[in-house]
């Protein structure tokens, strides 16, 4: 209700249909555009001899693409006043977004792409404490589902829908959030500071454990400004639809074990 | 030889994946397909609500999970087929008796069906349960594989 009138006012002059949709879109979308074609030439121009996997390439495409659409175009307009379709764009902003690009392994061709002396100083830094500190999957957990949680058991979600600035970082949040805490979990990028598969799994349990109880309680107590019938219907987007990632996600998690603890030949001299 | 180093990993790999079908049961059958239960009940407390997200959590990382043991065993030729269906008995049935006398009767999170005579669903439910788990436990305990042959292995080693 809050929401939708807030909608009407705003939709009246040419101004604030410019300050609340084309701006924000192209604010966001921007850092994607750019992020497409650095990987692209990169891939491109990557060593010629041993060329950069095609399904990376496409993962990048696809996530970038997802992240796109989340934030830009009709489903971006319609998750001002309509939750379910906020809700589809999160899972594609927060979760699809970011599993796809994390399995493209940007750090990766980033390393294989620039001079040495340029590699040896990022590598540095991903050696850093900071570093570490960002892909602590406790850490990352805290900032992603935490964040979920912030966003809407408080009345941050209508404030976000008042205030452009709070607007825009949430959705930068969203996304860097999700990024770092799928990086966290799997480890496709070099990564410094691992930990075992049986300490990011127990981690990655309790943290799809939060998702999906915020689910159901965004089911039955809805953010503030959204109605009943539509917080049940995002609210069981986030359960299922968050499934269905989470999935794609464990079933990486223990691929990655499986190829680990391969037997390996032994060679007995006699 | 195989077969005695990964003991643990037969009984372990069938106890995750029952646990994980009973709960995918649960949900597409008796939710989804049937609807004899709701997504949420307004009678769950917040404890059940945080017991419920978490098995929900561990239930589909187990189906996986055990998958990929299941796999890993198979590759070893490892597994012991009567060990990991024993394992299997004692993840479903636990997970059901679980589900049906804490999370339905103590927890109040949701019953199996909305109907009078509920009694008689949650009877055959946990029968079962208790059946599964019986079974269960006599096949892993038949499968053991016995401690002097273990210590005999690791003597060789």
């Amino acid at each position: 209700m809050y929401i939708n009138s807030h909608l009407h006012h705003y939709q009246g002059t040419e101004q604030q249909h410019l300050a609340w949709i084309v701006v924000p879109q192209l604010l966001l979308a921007l850092p994607f555009v750019i992020a497409l074609g650095v990987y692209i030439i990169a891939a491109i121009r990557s060593n010629p001899d041993k060329p950069w996997p095609l399904n990376r390439i496409v993962y990048w495409c696809i996530g970038v693409t997802s992240a796109v659409l989340a934030i830009t175009g009709p489903l971006a307009s319609l998750a001002h006043t309509n939750f379910a379709a906020h809700m589809l764009s999160h899972l594609l902003l927060g979760m699809f977004a970011p599993l796809l690009m994390v399995m493209a392994a940007p750090m990766t061709l980033l390393l294989k792409t620039l001079s040495t002396p340029l590699a040896r100083r990022l590598t540095r830094m991903l050696k850093s404490w900071p570093s570490r500190l960002l892909t602590h999957p406790i850490f990352t957990t805290c900032l992603n589902i935490g964040g979920l949680w912030l966003l809407y058991t408080t009345n941050l979600y209508s404030l976000m829908h008042e205030h452009i600035v709070l607007y825009l970082l949430i959705h930068v949040h969203i996304f860097i959030a999700g990024y770092l805490y799928t990086l966290s979990f799997l480890y496709i990028d070099p990564v410094f500071h691992r930990f075992s598969f049986v300490y990011r799994s127990i981690v990655l349990i309790i943290s799809l454990a939060g998702h999906g109880i915020l689910s159901k309680i965004i089911y039955v107590q809805p953010p503030s400004g959204v109605s009943l019938d539509q917080a049940k219907v995002g609210g069981m987007l986030m359960y299922y639809g968050g499934d269905m990632i989470d999935l794609v996600l464990i079933i990486i998690l223990c691929s990655h074990w499986f190829r680990s603890t391969r037997p390996r030949m032994v060679w007995h001299p006699n | 030889m195989n077969h005695y180093m990964y003991s643990k990993r037969n009984a372990w790999s069938g106890v995750l994946f029952g646990i994980g079908a009973v709960a995918f049961i649960d949900e597409t059958v008796f939710h989804q397909l049937l609807h004899w239960h709701h997504f949420y009940d307004k009678s769950t407390t917040n404890i059940g609500l945080v017991s419920d997200g978490l098995f929900h959590a561990f239930s589909w990382f187990a189906t996986i999970g055990g998958l990929f043991m299941y796999a890993d065993l198979r590759r070893r030729s490892a597994l012991v087929r009567a060990r990991w269906w024993g394992g299997f008995l004692v993840g479903a049935g636990g997970f059901q008796l679980y589900d049906g006398l804490i999370q339905h009767k103590l927890m109040r999170i949701h019953q199996i069906r909305y109907v009078e005579n509920v009694i008689l669903y949650d009877m055959v439910w946990n029968i079962l349960a208790a059946c599964m788990l019986l079974v269960g436990f006599i096949l892993v305990y038949r499968t053991r594989s016995s401690q002097g042959a273990g210590k005999a292995y690791s003597n060789v080693h």
